[in-house]
C-alpha cells in the first residue's frame, strides 16, 4: 500500500512503506555533550512548567522538511525549545538572530 | 553514528541558555545538576527491577499494576516523569515498544533512548513489520506468539517485563539482573542464560 502522499516525511510515519526494506541501524552512540545540555536544558523547563513535550514535538514539525533532515536530533530540539521560549515571550527574539 | 552540531547550533544554544538566565529562567548550575541526574539513569535500573520480580511476586504484582510506584520502591526519582506501564512478556505474547511520533521511552528506568531507537526505520517500521524488525535482531518468535506492539507517548512510557530464561533456578537477584538488557525491556531482544 503506497504512502498518503499528504503525510509529511518527517513527523507521524508509524507504518509508512517508504521505510521497508531500510534496516534499522543499530546506531548505539549516546548523546554528545550537546546533546545532553539540550536535553538538560528541555528537563528544567519542563520542570518549571514553562513547555511540555507535546510543544516540544509540535515545534519539532514545524521545522520545514527540508531544514530538518539536515538537523541533528537535538538540533531540533533547540530549534523547538528556542522557538517556543520566543513565541512565549520568555526571551526576546533576538536569541534566533 | 551522528554528525556533530553545526557551530551555529552551539551559539543558538549559548544565546538561549544566557538570555533565558538573565532573565531569571534557568541557572547553569540548575542545568548542569540535572543533566548529571540523567547521566545516572541506565538500564541497569530496569533490570534489577526486572530481577526483582522474577524471584519476589510482591513486586512483580506492584510492578505490573504501577511502573511509577514499583520504580520508586527501587529509590528512583518519578518526579515529573509520566506513568510507567509495564506489559509482561508470556509464552503466547511478546510486547514490542515504539515511539513512531519521536523517541518517548522511560528513561528513567532505562536511561538515553539508543540512536536507534529514534530512527524513522525503526518507528515506522516496528508498528507495520515488528517480526522482521525482531528478527534483525536475532530474535524469531513461532507463528503462536502473538506480538504486541505498543506506542510510548509524550502522556504515557511502556517497558517490557521479559519471560526469567530457563536454567536459572536458585540466581540470586544480581545474577539475574545482568541477564537482562536494555534491548529485553524495549522488547527487540529476549533474555537467554548463559
Amino acid at each position: 500500500m503506497p504512502d498518503d502522499p499528504r503525510t509529511p516525511a518527517t513527523h507521524d510515519i508509524g507504518g509508512l512503506a517508504r521505510f521497508h526494506c531500510t534496516p534499522v541501524e543499530h546506531d548505539e552512540a549516546p548523546p554528545d555533550g550537546f546533546g545532553k545540555r539540550v536535553d538538560a536544558l528541555r528537563q528544567v523547563l519542563a520542570q518549571k512548567k514553562l513547555m511540555t513535550v507535546d510543544e516540544l514535538r509540535r515545534g519539532i514539525e514545524s521545522i520545514p522538511e527540508g531544514e530538518y533532515f539536515d538537523l541533528g536530533y537535538y538540533e531540533r530540539w533547540l530549534r523547538s525549545i528556542a522557538a517556543l521560549m520566543v513565541e512565549k515571550g520568555h526571551v526576546g527574539p533576538e536569541v534566533l538572530r | 553514528m551522528a554528525a556533530p552540531p553545526r557551530p551555529e547550533s552551539l551559539a543558538l544554544l549559548d544565546r538561549l541558555v544566557a538570555a533565558l538566565e538573565a532573565k531569571g529562567i534557568v541557572t547553569e548550575a540548575e542545568i548542569a545538576d540535572r543533566q548529571s541526574n540523567t547521566d545516572k539513569a541506565s538500564p541497569e535500573t530496569g533490570a534489577r527491577m526486572v530481577a526483582r520480580a522474577w524471584t519476589d511476586p510482591t513486586y512483580r504484582a506492584l510492578l505490573l499494576s504501577d511502573g511509577r510506584a514499583a520504580a520508586e520502591a527501587m529509590g528512583v526519582s518519578m518526579a515529573g516523569a509520566p506513568p510507567l506501564g509495564v506489559l509482561e512478556n508470556t509464552p503466547a505474547r511478546h510486547h514490542l515498544v515504539v515511539c513512531t511520533l519521536c523517541s518517548c521511552y522511560p528513561r528513567a528506568v532505562l536511561g538515553y533512548p539508543p540512536g536507534w531507537y529514534k530512527s524513522f526505520a525503526y518507528r515506522s517500521r516496528a508498528v507495520r513489520e515488528p517480526r522482521v524488525v525482531l528478527a534483525e535482531w536475532g530474535v524469531s518468535l513461532p507463528d503462536s506468539v502473538e506480538v504486541r506492539v505498543v506506542d510510548s507517548t509524550a502522556d504515557y512510557r511502556w517497558m517490557v517485563l521479559p519471560m526469567r530464561p530457563a536454567g536459572t533456578d536458585g540466581w540470586d537477584e544480581a545474577r539475574l539482573a545482568a541477564l537482562v538488557t536494555r534491548d529485553a525491556m524495549v522488547g527487540v531482544a529476549v533474555p537467554r542464560a548463559g
